[in-house]
């Protein structure tokens, strides 16, 4: 029955909007960062997201897939602060790139997505439940 | 004698199928709703139903006719035309799913779903009743 392919499309929806919003949280968490492991600023992430086609029994059937986390390409912001610790040699210092407001409207964006897919699955859930009612 | 049965029950056994198939569709728009490039899909409904009762091959109904030949799923009606969807507001990457769009088409799908599911249970009832008398 080809309804069944809904929970696994809403499901890997589910998934990648919740990698999304583990990038958002990561990105506001760190906004201040200016050192990380590697000794250099922490760079804001993003996600790619990536159709992919579920195959077997559903071949239209067509989920989404979270191919890389990549790094925001965008210049660091850089104040002046020579009493800092960590400020290069024109007393210069390199901040995150993570832009907030952008970061808000992709956590709205995806938590919006992530409850239409919720309910995606209720409803396929009922409809299923009312087709095994058939007959009777 | 059973083909007779088959009959009675197949046109709302054709648009149950189409209804369900066309929810597989309507889910994957509503899942790559943020997916770069990705276009929104969706079937004629009343012309598919139209080819499938009328057993007519469809505009896009795969041939196979070598062995290495990938063939239509199960849950795939042959007759199937898949359509894009007319963007209203396309996006800079490429992204044609309108949610909104997409969120009435499910919930109307479902709503005729699950009346089809109320005609096909009536006229199981109605088979019964007759095989009993009374």
């Amino acid at each position: 029955m080809s309804m069944f392919s809904v929970f696994d499309i809403a499901g890997s929806a589910m998934t990648a909007q919740a990698q999304r919003l583990n990038v958002v949280a990561s990105n506001l968490a760190n906004a201040d960062s200016v050192t990380s492991a590697t000794g250099q600023p922490y760079r804001a992430k993003q996600v790619v997201f990536a159709a992919e086609p579920l195959g077997g029994n559903a071949p239209e059937s067509t989920g989404v897939r979270v191919t890389s986390v990549i790094e925001d390409a965008a210049p660091l912001k850089r104040i002046y602060d020579p009493k800092h610790p960590l400020a290069d040699a024109q007393g210069y210092l390199s901040l995150p790139n993570v832009n907030v407001v952008e970061e808000m409207t992709n956590m709205i964006s995806a938590s919006r997505s992530y409850q239409t897919n919720i309910d995606m699955m209720n409803t396929a859930k009922t409809l299923l439940l009312k087709t095994l009612t058939l007959g009777q | 004698m059973a083909g007779k049965l088959d009959n009675a029950l197949r046109f709302h056994q054709e648009a149950l199928n189409l209804r369900a198939y066309r929810q597989q569709l309507l889910a994957s728009n509503i899942a790559n709703a943020d997916t770069p490039g990705y276009k929104a899909k969706d079937i004629d409904f009343a012309a598919t139903l139209q080819g499938a009762l009328a057993n007519r091959p469809g505009r896009l109904s795969l041939g196979a006719t070598a062995p290495g030949h990938i063939r239509p799923g199960n849950g795939q009606p042959p007759e199937a035309a898949v359509q894009y969807r007319t963007a209203q507001q396309p996006s800079l990457d490429g992204n044609t799913v309108d949610m909104d769009v997409e969120r009435a088409q499910f919930a109307d799908n479902a709503i005729r779903y699950e009346a089809g599911l109320s005609f096909i249970s009536s006229q199981i009832k109605t088979m019964l009743l007759a095989i009993q008398g009374q």
